[in-house]
């Protein structure tokens, strides 16, 4: 692996210090192994998927779900647990990803 | 300044309620319990200004240790043995991120089998963490290695965490005569925290602790390298510092009668205070016995000690541990390594003593000085004051 144009250890901040909000740069659902799959037709718009999220990758539009942000969800399942919807009117239900 | 009877956990609760630090983060454990349960007593009573954090274990413990320093506080803890051990997840990330935590840690062996009593297997399964570790032999020294861990870590050359050991029971638990500073002057001593960065400070937000895989993780572990190289210095300055104020005197480690020694200990923590009542009588018979006392074991003063123990002609390394290694306890290949460059090489052998609290008597110490004299007959590595 090419180091050569990284910085070394004395120039770097001492302790893993960085600016704020580095997470914005990486792409963390790259290692996602179920997909939520959102279904507009069923979706009630409680927005408990919103509230549940820990990666924040719900998208909202003017008090809307508009979609799942797979950049950075890592399909942990939060949402389609918490989703209210009945079993035969699912709003969000979870898929392997094909790789 | 005023004498007190204290045991050394109510030595290192005095301290810290002296010290006021921001954050306590603990879960109680023996028998390094009294030393968090007497400063929770402190907090409740409103004699010191800290946020006391009960937690639910002592992995949580240090996190929160690591989260409030994070913040920029100055942060304490306590903990022993199988409570450390729990801590060690977190313990090379605290320094890592150079958080200048201070840990009360009274050292007990660590199970199994299920033991509550004192060996050095807990601390120095944690000597390579980057954290510095410094033994005490008695409560006093406890009460002033305290003190002066506060101003050794936060050094801004340093910013390492820093574990300050007492042994279980023998220093915990035994009441002695100490000499205590004014709450004053430990004020003036240890001064305020300067952090350079703090994750609370949202005019300055930083992210602290990201990622770190195979581009960056080295280099930040060998700045650890780098800080720990500049620790003994500072130690020494801090003591002359110390001294300068109470008359006591500390070094990296301690010398007794060890100049003109034709027979040698090493060893650490309270038995260190058994081993001087042993030599003094030896010499009262004509016998050149002594000892050096390691006090910092992290970072490991290696010169020092090579240059004080080549000159000796046969020497006993004691350990209160053992690595199962098959090369002797982890003092013992230390010094040995310490050892390997210089010219005069010392007739050195090992003893594994004091396993889960196992005593260490006067008569013990005295066999080791009568070995030492036929040190050709002996084994490198011996078990002393095990049945066999």
């Amino acid at each position: 692996m090419s180091e050569e144009n990284k910085p070394g250890w004395r120039e770097l901040p001492e302790g893993d210090v960085l600016e704020a909000g580095t997470a914005t740069k990486f792409n963390t659902g790259g290692w996602r192994s179920n997909r939520p799959i959102w279904n507009e037709k069923n979706c009630i718009q409680c927005l408990i998927c919103w509230i549940a999220c820990p990666d924040s990758s719900v998208y909202v539009k003017d008090g809307k779900m508009t979609g799942i942000d797979y950049d950075h969800c890592k399909g942990c399942g939060i949402c389609d647990k918490e989703c209210p919807t009945k079993a035969e009117k699912r709003a969000i239900v979870m898929e392997q990803e094909k790789k | 300044m005023q004498i007190v009877a204290k045991t050394g956990n109510e030595a290192m609760a005095e301290a810290m309620r002296q010290i006021n630090p921001d954050v306590v983060a603990a879960y109680p454990i023996t028998p390094a319990t009294e030393v968090v349960m007497i400063f929770a007593q402190y907090v409740a009573d409103g004699l010191v200004d800290t946020e006391y954090i009960p937690v639910e274990s002592e992995h949580s413990a240090m996190s929160a240790c690591v989260g409030a320093a994070a913040a920029g506080g100055r942060v304490m803890t306590g903990t022993s043995s199988q409570g450390l051990a729990l801590m060690y997840e977190i313990l090379p990330i605290a320094s890592a991120l150079r958080l200048p935590i201070i840990m009360a840690e009274v050292n007990r062996a660590l199970s199994g089998p299920i033991n509550i009593h004192c060996d050095h297997s807990d601390t120095m399964a944690a000597r390579d963490f980057g954290w510095i570790q410094i033994f005490s032999e008695n409560a006093q020294e406890a009460y002033d290695n305290m003190l002066q861990a506060v101003r050794i870590a936060e050094n801004t050359k340093v910013n390492l965490p820093t574990m300050v050991t007492t042994d279980g029971f023998i220093i915990s638990h035994c009441m002695e005569n100490i000499k205590i500073l004014e709450d004053q002057e430990v004020k003036d001593f240890i001064g305020e925290k300067n952090a350079p960065v703090s994750i609370l400070d949202t005019d300055h937000p930083v992210t602290i602790g990201a990622l770190d895989l195979q581009d960056y993780y080295f280099e930040h572990k060998r700045q650890v390298v780098d800080a720990m190289s500049k620790v003994n210095p500072v130690i020494l300055e801090v003591a002359e510092e110390f001294a300068k104020k109470t008359g006591r005197k500390y070094g990296l480690i301690e010398e007794y009668k060890l100049a003109d020694a034709d027979f040698a200990i090493v060893a650490l923590g309270s038995t260190c205070g058994t081993a001087k009542v042993v030599i003094d009588e030896l010499r009262a018979k004509g016998i050149k016995a002594g000892m050096l006392k390691i006090r910092v074991f992290r970072p490991f003063p290696a010169e020092i000690i090579a240059e004080k123990l080549s000159p000796i002609p046969a020497m006993a390394i004691l350990d209160r541990s053992d690595s199962y290694n098959g090369q002797g306890g982890p003092v013992f290949t230390e010094i040995r390594s310490a050892l390997y460059d210089k010219g005069k090489k010392p007739k050195m052998i090992n003893y594994i003593y004091g396993l889960g609290g196992r005593d260490i008597m006067q008569k013990d110490i005295q066999s080791v000085f009568n070995d030492l004299k036929e040190i050709d007959n002996k084994l490198q590595i011996n078990y002393l004051g095990v049945r066999e």
